[in-house]
């Protein structure tokens, strides 16, 4: 049956179009290229197996990204043992960073970030955004996306890397922290006009 | 009972906030600093805004939505 045939063919390329969007968030949630690569895998051979379920499914795009997430739990589930082995640089206390008096003051006042919604929504914010997370030690940003991206709460993420609750606080609080110091340097803190 | 809290132990509260539920006494400790602090509401305002920019990232992520144009008056 030609017809058939084109259409199968049809589904397989655009699946294809979607893999270099998909390996991207892989890659920022694994921080491993192997590991990226069999996660993508997996996620276009289940969609190539049940093509009849994206029939209810609006976006292509959509329903790619949210078996990839499944996956991407999978990956790091089977990896538990490596995924929170590089802590990368271990730099101490972030929050010395912001500069605390003796008795815990703050020295100068935390910048005002103005009323940004506008510019978060922006592609020049998102871009920076996601180069502040690529900077986050691997096992620190790891678990930081199970959090931002993956939407696990803090006792799925515990359960599946066999962490400590206090041990993934630490990391998740020392990484909004660098998120912090990141944006304001590269984004809040320009002259660029935060404010109007 | 410790309700006193300074701005680093403040600041930890804010972000601990994001990942776990506060105990009373760190709800109470942390709107009494909040109240009394010119500080810490600017970097409570910052933990928001990590919050709300995670939040338009993981929408813009998931649906594949091309991001809106820098509004005007906003360029570099």
């Amino acid at each position: 049956m030609p017809f058939q045939y084109t259409a199968a063919m049809s589904f397989e390329h655009q699946l294809a179009e979607h893999r270099p969007y998909l390996i991207k968030f892989a890659r920022l949630q694994l921080r491993n290229e192997t590991w990226a690569e069999d996660a993508v895998s997996e996620t276009l051979l289940a969609a190539l197996s049940r093509p009849q379920a994206f029939q209810q499914q609006s976006q292509l795009k959509t329903w790619l990204v949210g078996i990839l997430k499944h996956k991407v739990v999978d990956q790091m589930r089977q990896r538990a043992r490596e995924v929170m082995l590089d802590t990368g640089d271990d730099e101490g206390d972030e929050l010395e960073a912001l500069s605390f008096t003796a008795n815990g003051h703050f020295v100068q006042p935390p910048l005002d970030w103005g009323n940004p919604e506008q510019q978060l929504q922006s592609r020049q914010f998102i871009e920076v955004l996601e180069t502040c997370t690529e900077r986050l030690p691997a096992a620190m940003g790891r678990v930081f996306l199970m959090r931002e991206w993956l939407e696990l709460s803090c006792e799925e993420i515990c359960q599946e890397l066999k962490l400590s609750p206090n041990h993934l606080y630490v990391q998740l609080h020392r990484a909004r922290l660098r998120l912090r110091e990141c944006l304001e340097i590269h984004w809040f803190g320009l002259p660029r006009g935060v404010t109007p | 009972m410790i309700l006193r809290r300074n701005c680093k132990e403040t600041a930890a509260l804010l972000l601990a906030r994001e990942d776990r539920k506060l105990g009373l006494e760190e709800k109470l400790a942390l709107r009494l600093h909040l109240a009394a602090c010119d500080a810490c509401p600017l970097f409570a305002k910052q933990v928001l805004t990590l919050r709300s920019a995670f939040t338009q990232w993981r929408h813009q992520a998931d649906s594949g939505e091309a991001a809106a144009p820098t509004p005007p008056g906003d360029q570099p």
